[in-house]
Order: structure tokens, then C-alpha cells, then sequence
């Protein structure tokens, strides 16, 4: 569904810190279960996931989502694109602090004018479903880490993406919870949704739920295994 | 509700919140941002009120005001020039005038004394000012005892206290008998002030008033015109002072929120790329900062407004009428009509809401414009 045809992205083009985080990418990812992006820091897991979510575009190549091409869309279009069929979990979970739970849940369905009782029953429901619905009125500032992972997760559901994208889920968990973390994405799946997540961390990658771990050193695709 | 409403019930839903998640940075700039307004609308409705009360007095400004010059200095009226002036082809009637100064030491102020024929006063009856009437701690039936020319005092006899209507002139006003007024001053029978005439076509008061230079080569005619263009050039020369100081303020207030409004704290900035990243458009990211800043200026301007008007109209104007009135000892405690005009309140919203608009939209619009992937990078 999403193919990436010799994708490039390099930081501060033509200064003297250039950085090409991406080289040549050439990549077909598929609709259903968990693709993995793993390898060392630096390696371009982010980068790539970044430009896989509309996050940012391409410095060359192409990238097509369902036959579409995307990297020479406008900013609005992408937006239009991004907020319809992918929802994020950043590493730092980024929820808005001074916020509640539920709002921050609620927050990126804003944009799209969803009738509010419709609204707060989708969060209500997410909330309920990842065990948080006691946490509805909590700012956000006050959660744990499993909560506030979680949190996010019901928000990167909220407009009921087709793909979700972690950026190292359980990077900030122990195992326990990071096990749990990968059980919530497993069951995603389930669903139907798309989940790609990158990590360095061994737990995720050797874990049952994956179906495919796609290894980058150097910006460069070296490894790509099926499960 | 149809999308496009229930949208912006969200972003406004959103920004009040954020509103109130940043209180006390926000509530101080709403409270200097209030004061802003309420000076400038407070300076605004008081010049207006009045230049408009003073337009009323000015109606019953006599026509032509004839006065005796005696090496250029006003002196006394001779009686037989108000003959010379009535046989003037022109002019209708004819009146002399007493009026005068007096200084009072005991409330350090001079008072205009004024001979009123119409008010059939007695030689010892007299009647003062509101303003006059409160310092002194005077009523009707008091006696008021002046100085008078031979040194001895004159016992005068209130009887009656000047109405608060046109106090704005009136404050240091007297009003007493002819008789009085010579046995106060001194002053001969056949002398007076000066005299004030009627035209019988005003399109040819100017016309009249070379006449009567012509036929009286001592005499100095003052035109009703020309009152109330010296009382209009001193007028807007108090309120541009004013204005001076109030727009040094404003400099200082757009300073204030420009650093305020436009240094968006690095929170925010973080903010905005969450935002962004999880799905909202740069517009999105502008109406919210648009309803920021029109929320927090309007609800200013709106509450500055009220509390200028009630305070110019109910309160007496006490802060600003000093300034623009001049500063009198016998402070006048007048009225204004209340009055809304709407070009002026657009003129207030241009100068206070939209600036203030602008230095929240642009920073917000520069850090919108940011490429959503920084966010993946904590
Ligand atoms: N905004 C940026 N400006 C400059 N260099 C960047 C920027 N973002 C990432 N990089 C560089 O790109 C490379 C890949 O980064 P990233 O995709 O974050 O790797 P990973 O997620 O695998 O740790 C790194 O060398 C990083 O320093
Ligand atoms: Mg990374």
C-alpha cells in the first residue's frame, strides 16, 4: 500500500553539517500487521517513519500511498492525507500538558468538526478499552508512563487511522509494560489497522506479535525479515 | 451543527483553555491591556463630550462683543458708545455689560462676578455657583461677605445656588444686581464693562464689525466666530497633549505585547508541533491564535470601554478632565450627555484590538508554518 522508489532525505542540504539521513530507500510496505524498523541510533528509523507518515517529504524520490503520489503534495494535502490515515505515538509521547486525559485524546479530531457527543464517546470508548477511563479527568501531567503511553495511543486512534506509527514505543518502559504496549499494538491488528513501529530494542523485535523487521544501518536498508 | 461551526466551537474550546492554563502571564496582560483601553477611550469620550457640551454653551454667546481699548488695553465703556453703536445701520440691540474678576484669598481663586438684569436680584442679593457653594460650604439664606473697592466687606445674600447643568461654566460664577455690583467695584454709573450687540442679518456680522471700528477708532469688536474658534484651537491643544501622553503609553503597551504575544515561550512552540503533527492544519493552528488574540483583546477593550464611559459620564471624569479641562481650583462637578459614537469605537479597535491581533497571529503563523517532523525529535 505505501511504496517508497529511491528515497532520499538528507538535513541542512548544501552547508557544510549535511547529513543525509536517508540513501536510496526502495521499499514496498504492505496493509496489515507490524512492521518493525530496527537498528542503532542514527540509523534513519525515524527519518523514514517521518516520511512514511506525511510528517515531511522526501529530499528525492517518490512515495505513493494506494497508487498516489504523495511527496509532491502540497502541505494542505498531506495534512488532509496525514490526519485521515495515520495516527502517531511519538517517543516522547507528546501529550499537552495542562490538558486532561480526555481532551488531549479528543484534541486532534478538532480540526474536523465531529458532532462533540459522537467525539467524546469515541474517546470515552478508547479510554475505557486501554483500562484509562478512571483517568478521564486527570491532567496529563500527573500519569505514569504506561498511562501516558497509552494515552497516546487512544489519541493516535481517535480519527481511526488505518495505520498507526510508534516512533520507539517502549523506549521510556520497563518490560513489563512495554510487553503490554506491544500486546495493545498486536491487537490493532486484529482490527485491521496497519502498525509500523521502530525500536532498538530486542523485546520488540524478537516479539510474536511482529510480522516483518526491516533493518537500516546508515540510512540504508541492510535486513529485511519476514515473521 | 454544521462542521464548520462545530470547528470553531473546538479551536475556541481549545484556546480558552489555553487561555486559562497560562493565567497569570494572561491575566496581567488582560489587566494592563484593560487600563490601556479604558485611558485612550476615557481621553476619547471626554474630548467628545465636551467639545459637544461646549457647542450648547457657546449658542448663547452674544453675536458681537464691543469692547474699549485704551492703548490696547481693555478698559471701561463709556455709556454714550452704546448710542454711537446703536445708530450703526445693522445692529439690532444693544447692551451694556458688567461683569469682573475677583480673587478670593480664602479659597486662593478668582471667581467671575456678572451682572444678570434678568434675574431681578437686589442691590445685596447674589447668587453663586455649585462649585463655589461646596467649597465654601454655602447655601441659600448664607451670607457671603466680598472685599469691596473702599476696603470695608460687603454683605451679600444667597439666594439661590447656580444649577449643575452648565456648572462646567458656571463653577466660579456670580451673579448679582447692578447696584451691587458698582458699590462692590466702585464703578460709575455712566461705565460699563463692555457691550454685546445683535445683528440684524449675522451673514453680515463681519461687515457690522468694521463699522463699528470705523465709527468707535478705540473700540475692539469680537465676533462670535471667532470665540469659538479660540475655544476649539485651546481645546485641541489640551487634547492632543492628552494624546501625546496616551500614545507614549500605547508605545509602551505595544512593546509590552509584542514581547508578550509574539515571544511564543518554547511550551507553546512544543505545542503547536504536537498539534500539527497529530493532524491540524497551519489555518487550524491560525484560527486558534486569531480566536487568542480576539478573546483576550475584545474581552480587554470591552471591559477598558465600559469603565471609560461610566467614569466620563457617571464618575465626573475625575482622572482625565485636569488635563483636558485646565486646572481650576473650583473644580467643576458637571455632566456629560452620554453618548456612543460608533465611528469612534472603530477608531479605538483599530488602534487597541487589531495590533495586538497581529502580534499574536504572526508568531503563531511562524511557528505553524514548521515542519511537523521536528516533534518526532523530543
Ligand atoms: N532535523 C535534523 N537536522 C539535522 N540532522 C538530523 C535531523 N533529524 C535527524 N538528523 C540526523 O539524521 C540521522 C538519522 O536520524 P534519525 O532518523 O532520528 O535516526 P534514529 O531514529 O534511527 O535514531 C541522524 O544522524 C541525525 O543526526
Ligand atoms: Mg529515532
Amino acid at each position: 500500500m505505501i511504496q517508497l522508489d529511491a528515497v532520499s532525505k538528507a538535513f541542512n542540504q548544501g552547508q557544510p553539517n549535511e547529513c543525509r539521513a536517508l540513501r536510496d530507500i526502495d521499499l514496498r510496505l504492505e496493509r496489515g500487521g507490524i512492521t518493525v524498523f530496527k537498528g542503532p541510533s542514527g540509523s534513519g528509523k525515524t527519518t523514514l517513519l517521518t516520511l512514511v507518515g506525511c510528517l515531511a517529504r522526501p529530499t528525492a524520490g517518490r512515495i505513493t500511498l494506494d497508487g498516489r503520489l504523495l511527496s509532491n503534495l502540497p502541505e494542505r494535502f498531506l495534512t488532509e492525507v496525514r490526519r485521515h490515515t495515520f495516527g502517531f505515538v511519538f517517543q516522547q509521547f507528546n501529550l499537552i500538558r495542562g490538558l486532561t486525559v480526555l481532551e488531549n485524546v479528543m484534541l486532534p479530531a478538532y480540526p474536523l468538526g465531529r458532532p462533540y457527543r459522537e467525539l467524546l464517546n469515541a474517546a470515552r470508548d478508547l479510554l475505557d478499552r486501554f483500562g484509562l477511563g478512571a483517568k478521564a479527568a486527570s491532567k496529563v501531567e500527573w500519569l505514569s508512563g504506561g498511562e501516558a503511553q497509552r494515552t497516546a495511543l487512544a489519541r493516535a486512534l481517535i480519527n481511526d487511522p488505518a495505520v498507526v506509527i510508534a516512533d520507539e514505543p517502549t523506549a521510556n518502559l520497563d518490560s513489563a509494560l512495554s510487553r503490554e504496549v506491544l500486546a495493545l499494538l498486536g491487537e490493532l491488528t486484529v482490527q485491521g489497522r496497519t502498525v509500523f513501529i521502530s525500536s532498538h530494542d530486542p523485546l520488540v523485535f524478537e516479539a510474536a506479535q511482529v510480522n516483518r523487521v526491516i533493518e537500516l544501518h546508515d540510512g540504508q536498508i541492510v535486513g529485511d525479515r519476514r515473521c | 451543527m454544521p462542521a464548520f461551526l462545530e470547528r470553531q466551537k473546538y479551536l475556541l474550546d481549545y484556546t480558552l483553555a489555553a487561555l486559562l492554563r497560562r493565567k497569570t502571564r494572561n491575566f496581567g496582560l488582560l489587566l494592563v491591556y484593560t487600563l490601556l483601553v479604558f485611558l485612550f477611550a476615557s481621553a476619547l469620550l471626554l474630548g467628545q463630550g465636551l467639545r459637544r457640551e461646549a457647542a450648547v454653551l457657546l449658542q448663547d454667546v452674544p453675536e458681537v462683543i464691543v469692547q474699549r481699548l485704551t492703548a490696547g488695553r481693555h478698559d471701561l465703556l463709556p455709556v454714550a458708545w452704546l448710542d454711537s453703536l446703536q445708530r450703526i445701520r445693522g445692529v439690532g440691540a444693544v447692551q451694556g455689560r458688567l461683569w469682573g474678576y475677583y480673587y478670593d484669598p480664602a479659597v486662593k481663586a478668582n471667581y467671575t462676578l456678572m451682572v444678570a438684569p434678568e434675574r431681578g436680584l437686589a442691590a445685596d442679593e447674589i447668587l453663586i455657583g455649585a462649585a463655589l457653594a461646596r467649597v465654601r460650604q454655602l447655601g441659600v439664606g448664607d451670607y457671603l461677605g466680598l472685599r469691596a473697592a473702599n476696603g470695608q466687606p460687603l454683605p451679600l445674600k444667597i439666594t439661590g445656588v447656580l444649577e449643575s447643568a452648565s456648572e462646567l461654566l458656571s463653577a466660579d460664577l456670580m451673579l448679582l444686581s447692578e447696584a451691587g455690583f458698582r458699590a462692590l467695584f466702585n464703578l460709575p454709573p455712566d461705565q460699563y464693562t463692555d457691550a454685546v450687540l445683535t445683528v440684524r442679518n449675522p451673514r453680515e456680522a463681519r461687515t457690522v464689525a468694521e463699522k463699528i471700528t470705523l465709527a468707535l477708532p478705540n473700540s475692539r469688536p469680537i465676533l462670535r466666530a471667532e470665540i469659538l474658534r479660540t475655544y476649539d484651537a485651546v481645546f485641541n491643544w489640551r487634547e492632543g497633549m492628552a494624546f501625546v501622553w496616551l500614545g507614549a503609553l500605547l508605545l509602551a503597551f505595544a512593546i509590552l505585547a509584542w514581547d508578550k504575544a509574539a515571544g511564543l515561550s518554547a511550551e507553546e512552540k512544543r505545542e503547536i508541533g504536537i498539534l500539527k503533527a497529530i493532524g491540524w492544519e497551519t489555518g487550524d493552528i491560525l484560527r486558534m491564535k486569531l480566536w487568542e488574540g480576539t478573546l483576550l483583546s475584545l474581552t480587554a477593550f470591552l471591559a477598558g470601554y465600559a469603565l471609560a464611559w461610566w467614569q466620563v459620564f457617571h464618575g465626573g471624569a475625575r482622572l482625565f478632565a485636569p488635563v483636558l479641562k485646565g486646572w481650576a481650583v473650583l473644580y467643576p462637578d458637571f455632566r456629560l450627555t452620554p453618548t456612543v459614537d460608533p465611528r469612534q469605537i472603530l477608531v479605538l479597535l483599530a488602534v487597541t484590538v487589531l495590533p495586538y491581533i497581529l502580534a499574536t497571529l504572526i508568531p503563531g503563523w511562524r511557528a505553524a508554518i514548521a515542519d511537523p517532523d521536528a516533534v518526532m525529535r523530543g
